[in-house]
């Protein structure tokens, strides 16, 4: 445990650079917004339509499939790290999870689902 | 153990650390122009001091005392924060790389590593996923459509290109049998991983450009098409800390490369002196970087969809059959 209060020292000193950095930003800056400074820069041109909109699926699918094998990666983890341990039987197992991930892979890729329409 | 060891080593550790990562940040700012200067054939900065070396520090003030303009139209909250959630996301993850053994000071044994946790390698994993929030965040609280768009490419980018380096990584710990740096170190006493590993350094390289959004693979900012993606709409010191972020990102990267491949901090004489381990260390390092900026001014930018498309079709096949191949081999050696 002893390292993970040594992480959070850690944090909490990562936190503190930005927020003093904006913080003394914040008073030698000058300070002078006009209507015109403060529209939203875009590309230069005026602004068209909502920004907040719903956004093509494609992105969706992708975290989808993201979820399904990150989990799967994380399930490798403990497995490769006790791999010493585990014998034959260990890599027969894990070869057996590894091929239910390729045909995973392959349904999605025969699907169309990592196609960037 | 008392409050010295508790608090006032790990305390002073955290300030070490953040504090050369900034300096590094500022000179690597320095040193990607004058190379990319160079590989172009021009001179990259040289007026500010000698050979242009007092440049980063110039910047370092325009960047302090630029007016701050903050648009109507955001999410006030997220715009201002997110800048920082990037940065703080970006230097966390250090917290866990050793950049030498130990060495004795006032009677006390100092390690050089903040945290050297059991599951570092998987801490690493997590905490690079943080720093996402807040380019993903800060793009879509700009209200402005081609930061939103980069926010989710960016966001698709990095999810996908973390499964191939998730799989790397698993190569490496069915080899060393940990996840704790120190121990991944100690196994490649004899022969760096990248040798036995070859196919899992390029998918890690690879992927841990994408991940760092590094041209030619800066999808979230490509500046001819999305203006400059998640950061358009920021400016003054709020833009210098999300160029801080992908620089101490990038920094990192090439020092995990270096840890997980390159042997770390060992090398030959390396046991002599803790400052030898750490000169071996930023060597190593060094020339990773090198590659990262040599590839930023050779290659163009890929396509998008090209680009999605090679994650997904070809390095997450290449990591799965690599793990494979490595489990099968361990199993036959040992």
């Amino acid at each position: 445990m002893q390292h993970y209060v040594f992480i959070g020292l850690f944090l909490v000193v990562a936190v503190l650079f930005p927020i003093i950095a904006v913080g003394v930003a914040y008073f030698l800056r000058p300070k002078r917004p006009t209507p015109e400074k403060c529209s939203t820069y875009e590309c230069g041109l005026e602004t068209r339509g909502p920004t907040w909109v719903r956004f093509r699926a494609q992105y969706y699918l992708y975290a989808l499939i993201f979820v399904v094998f990150d989990i799967e990666v994380a399930f490798l983890y403990p497995w490769a790290v006790a791999y010493n341990r585990l014998e034959l039987f260990g890599l027969i197992e894990m070869l057996i999870f590894l091929g239910i991930l390729v045909v995973g892979l392959a349904y999605a890729w025969r699907k169309g689902a990592l196609e960037w329409m | 153990m008392d409050w010295i060891d508790a608090l006032l080593i790990p305390a002073i550790k955290s300030l070490v650390v953040i504090v050369v990562l900034l300096l590094a940040f500022a000179y690597m700012t320095y040193v990607e122009r004058k190379l990319v200067g160079r590989f172009v054939r021009r001179y990259g900065p040289n007026r500010a001091g000698p050979f242009g070396l007092l440049q980063p520090i110039a910047d370092a003030f325009k960047a302090i005392f630029k007016e701050e303009v903050i648009p109507t139209e955001v999410d006030k909250w997220l715009y201002v924060i997110c800048p920082g959630i990037a940065v703080a996301g970006s230097l966390i993850v250090f917290g866990v790389i050793p950049v030498g053994d130990s060495f004795m000071a006032w009677g006390r044994k100092i390690t050089m590593v903040v945290a050297d946790v059991n599951v570092g390698v998987l801490y690493v994993v997590a905490m690079a996923g943080l720093g996402l929030y807040g380019i993903f965040l800060g793009g879509w609280a700009s209200n402005n459509n081609f930061s939103l768009l980069g926010a989710l490419r960016s966001t698709a980018q990095v999810i996908t290109y973390e499964l191939p380096m998730g799989l790397a990584i698993a190569s490496i710990a069915t080899i060393t049998g940990s996840l704790r740096f120190g121990d991944i170190i100690a196994a490649q006493k004899t022969l760096p991983l990248i040798i036995l590993q070859p196919v899992g350094f390029l998918v890690y390289f690879i992927s841990g450009m994408a991940e760092i959004n590094r041209s030619p693979f800066d999808m979230p900012e490509t500046e001819n098409e999305l203006v400059s993606g998640y950061s358009t709409e920021y400016g003054g010191i709020k833009f210098a800390i999300y160029f801080m972020a992908e620089y101490i990102n990038m920094i990192v990267m090439s020092i995990l490369v270096a840890t997980l491949f390159l042997g770390g901090w060992q090398g030959p004489f390396a046991h002599l002196s803790p400052l030898l381990q750490l000169v071996w260390l930023v060597v190593k390092a060094a020339v990773v970087l090198f590659v990262f900026i040599w590839v930023r001014a050779s290659i163009p930018r890929v396509r998008y969809d090209k680009w999605m498309k090679f994650g997904w079709k070809f390095l997450v096949p290449l990591g799965l059959a690599n793990l494979a191949v490595t489990a099968v081999v361990v199993a036959l050696v040992a």
